[in-house]
């Protein structure tokens, strides 16, 4: 869907839209002739109405405004995250569903229900989606959780700057989900690759969109993992050194100092092509000396350690679930340790496996294949370290137990078919076609998505006191697991047989059985997905009969199950001292007797609105920066600037809470322990 | 039930004596990350420059048929311009010195040279910039001047960014005097303008010596 | 390396000391500065890849007396992580560019196209 009346020129300036209000807004940028948007966009507005309403009548516009988004609680953030993912999950998710329906039918003579210039659109927002908006905020909320927790802290060492990256990471997915219905997104694949990117190939609104939304959630991803470091160095408890910190821990810190590494490189990337499309440079340009190439060189610097950010967190979920659910210390601490810091710094060696083909040549390629194999190496000995608890341990296989077996069975053949492409002649066949796509989702779905799940089964009743119900817990992990398979292994031999990827239409009819099992596989991960949602609804329905009193549910062994569930604001009430791996299950062990007396005031951040104004405010100078609206622009960045220095003139940023008050909180715990014990 | 506040050893002792808490709290506790969190977002900043430089290297010299260095870069303007900045670092230096020994109005003093020098910094680019544009050499003619425009620009929007804060700093200051908020935030912004200044010699090294020579 | 106490922003040990390292730094500073622009404006050495490095050389020097001098990166800061923050940003640093230089080099050699039409496009230089 080409926007009316545009020609592409050298420069916006050309455009002619210097005076217009709009920019380049207009009533054609409306999808007012595609049926699907408009029932979409009937069904979101619906839902906004009816959750506006809801929030009107219950009288909980200052309590959602108090108590959740002014909040800079590392808990609430977290849950905000995890919120945001979720939602998002669903968006991205119904883009795999429409790609997968167009593929099941669309063979010779039938194009399919889907136009190409939509299929694009859709396999674009479904990767930029499932990344940005979905693992990131996922793993980031996970993180923000559950990390000051273990670590015996109170909360993350800048608070503010953690209400602020939530915020705009919000922005960016908000502004990726008004390109659904103003405008069109990006049609160049997740990465956006130049010169397809450029302006004379892409002139409308699209990468535009994608750009902006990436910069600024990119900007609060950045901030967020400088937090989480800054934490882990500075705010651990006494006695907890490097070495007896938490393995979840770990992955934490290394993953993020691998976030703080690489998204600089993307913000760098997407600027320069921001530069093209909107000052006429020519870095990635096909004239006068510009290299698309670069671009693609640059974005994969970015875009290979970005797997190991999300897979660490989730390689860290597992231990963590492992040796709780095995009740056995976790086997090889150490070695888990050092194979997570290899595997940080062999993964800023391998990225250009993703463009074998660019035609770098023999020692290049070599040396990147062989790197790309080394590093599933230490990945190999972490399973191994899995499996080692589990032998001889007492499994017990709830829920988070039953996520690991599945991610240790699917991910491996993943990780398989990485090595296997990681030899330069192979991926010379195989790069760009299913076979990849196949071997990505395996390692994402059956690594990062299971451990998310894992994650979030295992943590819940921490967060919010009670557990997720059961029977839907299981009809989510096995449409997942189940439908993964199914959905996945037909796509793997259609790779191999050649079918490329990005294509919204075959000519070969025989391969058309492979794609319809595809879609029935989809259709079965839907039925996993609904059955998370149900599992969250029912153990809200349930919450009594499935509460957990006495903060420790699963009989774990780290410091955030010494907490109720959920945790007070301030986490603990004396700082905890620690002396051993697995802390809780130490003090647990060596009769640790929790203090009811002598609570001394604890001094607290207060609230802000800093980061929904800046947030927002990005919002407004990415929605002006798409349509050429320079005046908005222009106002929100000024906006930001002003905003951000007034806040440095607020020096009151801080409380404490009264011992008086502790007491009562930790009264009231004492009881419930005492009953429900 | 109390207990003391025992730094744990390697050797904890018997576990009946353990001490499981901190009894007393740690007032001091909020302000102790900035510092080194201010040093990871400098070095995230590092990487920024890091990739603009690798696509100098990359791009530097695609001059498409257009102007090169050596027609178009004055080195006794780019040495005037380092001399600036590399002075405003020094007075930097000194307003940290002054406010070590709690020296308000000379820490302003020297904190106001700086400032004029980063200013006169940025007004000798901008006219670099504009002699550039006026023979033709825009950003749009090539990928060379496309990347130089956009490193030396960004890093120029950095020292813009860092004179915004340190009138900022100046206001405060001269509401507050030294608090010890604002000697925080005074240790971050001379962080930030040193690192600027070593962002500047590897452009004057690699970009404009290195352009003319080659 | 455990958690340490929050410090004075300004804890450098004794100011005497530490005038003098500013001023041994900034005369360091200038002179690294000096020495390489004198050296290009007045002509450089026998080679232009002599100069070259010659320039590189002091360029890396200058940078270490910056981070030394006026950045007062140590062994000790923050419990070593600074020095430890700063070497890994050096190696990813040199990575980026040495990594994207080198790749894109090699491609460059192996697929430019050569230029066919007088007053064709594509060629590098």
């Amino acid at each position: 869907m080409w926007a009316a009346g545009l020609n592409p020129g050298p420069t916006m300036l050309d455009q002619g839209f210097l005076k217009a209000p709009l920019g380049r807004l207009s009533l054609d940028s409306l999808p007012l002739h595609e049926p699907i948007l408009i029932g979409t966009f009937i069904g979101v507005a619906v839902l906004g109405l009816v959750v506006v309403a809801a929030l009107t009548w219950l009288g909980r516009w200052g309590w959602l405004w108090r108590e959740w988004l002014t909040s800079v609680d590392h808990k609430k953030i977290g849950i905000m995250y995890v919120i945001l993912g979720i939602i998002m999950l669903l968006r991205g998710f119904s883009d795999a569903l429409m790609m997968r329906a167009q593929q099941a039918v669309a063979f010779g003579a039938n194009q399919g229900y889907l136009p190409a210039s939509h299929y694009d659109q859709i396999f674009t927002a479904h990767g930029t989606i499932m990344i940005f908006f979905v693992a990131i905020p996922l793993v980031v909320g996970i993180i923000n959780f559950v990390m000051p927790l273990q670590i015996g802290a109170r909360d993350v060492a800048f608070p503010y700057l953690n209400n602020l990256s939530f915020w705009l990471t919000a922005s960016g997915a908000v502004l990726t989900m008004i390109s659904l219905f103003v405008g069109e997104f990006a049609r160049t694949g997740w990465l956006s690759y130049a010169p397809l990117a450029e302006l004379q190939y892409s002139p409308d609104s699209g990468v535009d969109y994608y750009l902006w939304s990436l910069e600024i959630a990119g900007v609060g991803t950045t901030l967020s993992a400088i937090n989480m470091v800054a934490t882990i160095i500075k705010m651990r408890a006494p006695g907890m050194t490097l070495m007896k910190m938490p393995v979840f821990t770990w992955t934490a810190l290394c993953s993020n100092i691998l976030a703080i590494a690489i998204f600089p490189a993307l913000t760098a990337a997407f600027f320069l092509l921001i530069l093209d499309r909107y000052a006429g440079t020519q870095f990635f340009t096909n004239e006068l000396g510009g290299s698309p190439m670069m671009y693609w060189n640059m974005v994969w610097i970015w875009g290979h350690p970005e797997v190991y950010v999300l897979i660490l967190p989730a390689f860290g979920i597992y231990s963590e679930i492992t040796s709780t659910f095995t009740g056995k210390r976790l086997f090889g601490y150490s070695s888990m340790v050092y194979a997570t810091v290899v595997i940080t710094l062999l993964s800023y060696l391998v990225w250009l496996h993703h463009f074998f083909t660019m035609g770098s040549g023999a020692s290049v390629n070599s040396f990147f294949g062989i790197a790309t194999m080394i590093i599933a190496i230490p990945t190999g000995a972490k399973v191994f370290n899995w499996l080692f608890t589990m032998y001889r341990g007492e499994i017990r296989f709830e829920l988070p137990m039953m996520w690991v077996v599945a991610f240790m069975l699917t991910f491996v053949v993943g990780g398989m078919t990485g090595v296997l492409l990681a030899v330069p002649p192979a991926d010379f066949v195989l790069h760009n076609s299913l076979f990849l796509v196949a071997h990505f989702h395996n390692t994402i779905i059956g690594g990062v998505v299971f451990g998310l799940f894992a994650g979030m089964t295992y943590w819940f009743p921490k967060a919010f006191g009670f557990r997720m119900d059961e029977f839907w817990g299981k009809v989510a992990f096995w449409g997942w697991v189940v439908g993964y398979w199914v959905a996945w292994t037909p796509i793997y031999i259609v790779g191999l047989m050649g079918v490329p990827r990005r294509v919204h239409h075959l000519d070969d009819v025989s391969l058309r059985p492979y794609f319809v099992v595809a879609a029935i596989g989809a259709v079965i991960i839907l039925i996993g997905i609904l059955g998370f949602v149900m599992s969250i609804v029912m153990g809200i329905v349930k919450r009594k009969a499935l509460a957990d009193v006495t903060g420790d549910p699963w009989n774990a062994r780290t410091l955030e199950w010494s907490t109720s569930s959920p945790p007070p604001a301030y986490n603990f009430a004396f700082q905890p001292v620690v002396h051993d791996l697995d802390a809780w299950h130490d003090m647990k062990e060596n009769g640790y007797v929790r203090p009811t007396t002598g609570f001394n005031p604890v001094h607290m951040p207060r609230n802000t609105g800093i980061g929904i104004y800046v947030a927002a405010l990005s919002l407004t100078l990415g929605f002006g920066m798409v349509w050429y609206i320079w005046w908005l622009a222009a106002i929100s960045f000024v906006g930001i600037v002003l905003v951000s220095i007034l806040h440095t003139f607020n020096y009151r940023r801080d409380y404490f809470i009264p011992g008086h008050e502790i007491a009562v909180t930790e009264d009231a715990r004492t009881r419930s322990l005492a009953t429900g014990a | 039930m109390s207990s003391n506040v025992a730094m744990p050893s390697r050797h904890d002792g018997p576990v009946a004596t353990r001490t499981w808490f901190v009894a007393t709290e740690d007032h001091a506790h909020g302000g102790g990350a900035t510092l080194i969190g201010f040093w990871i977002y400098l070095m995230s900043d590092a990487l920024i420059f890091a990739s603009l430089f690798a696509v100098f290297g990359v791009l530097g010299r695609n001059y498409a048929g257009g102007p090169g260095p050596k027609q178009l870069f004055d080195l006794s303007l780019v040495a005037l311009n380092t001399g600036l900045l590399l002075a405003s670092s020094i007075t930097f230096g000194i307003a940290m010195m002054a406010m070590e020994s709690d020296r308000v109005k000379r820490t302003m003093f020297w904190l106001v040279i700086t400032g004029l020098l980063g200013l006169g910094f940025l007004c000798v680019e901008m006219h670099e910039f504009a002699e550039l544009v006026a023979q033709g050499a825009t950003p749009q003619r090539s990928a060379f001047l496309s990347i130089f425009f956009t490193l030396v620009g960004t890093h120029g929007a950095h020292v813009a960014f860092g004179l915004i804060w340190l009138v900022t700093m100046l206001i405060q200051i001269g509401q507050r005097g030294l608090h010890v908020e604002n000697r925080r935030r005074i240790v971050c912004l001379s962080m930030f303008w040193h690192f600027l200044d070593i962002v500047w010699i590897g452009v004057f090294t690699f970009v404009y010596l290195y352009g003319v020579i080659r | 390396m455990t958690t340490s106490a929050a410090s004075h922003p300004a804890d450098h040990g004794h100011s005497h000391g530490n005038k003098q390292r500013f001023i041994t730094g900034s005369a360091l500073a200038v002179l690294l500065t000096a020495i390489p622009f004198w050296l290009v404006m007045s002509g450089g050495l026998h080679s232009g890849s002599a100069t070259a490095l010659t320039i590189f050389a002091f360029a890396m020097v200058q940078i270490v007396v910056h981070v030394v001098y006026f950045l007062h990166v140590d062994t000790k800061s923050e419990g070593g992580w600074t020095l430890m923050a700063t070497l890994f940003t050096a190696i990813i640093v040199v990575l980026t560019i040495v990594g994207s230089i080198w790749v894109m080099y090699h491609l460059d050699v192996n697929m430019m196209p050569m230029p066919t039409a007088p007053g064709g496009m594509g060629a590098m230089h």
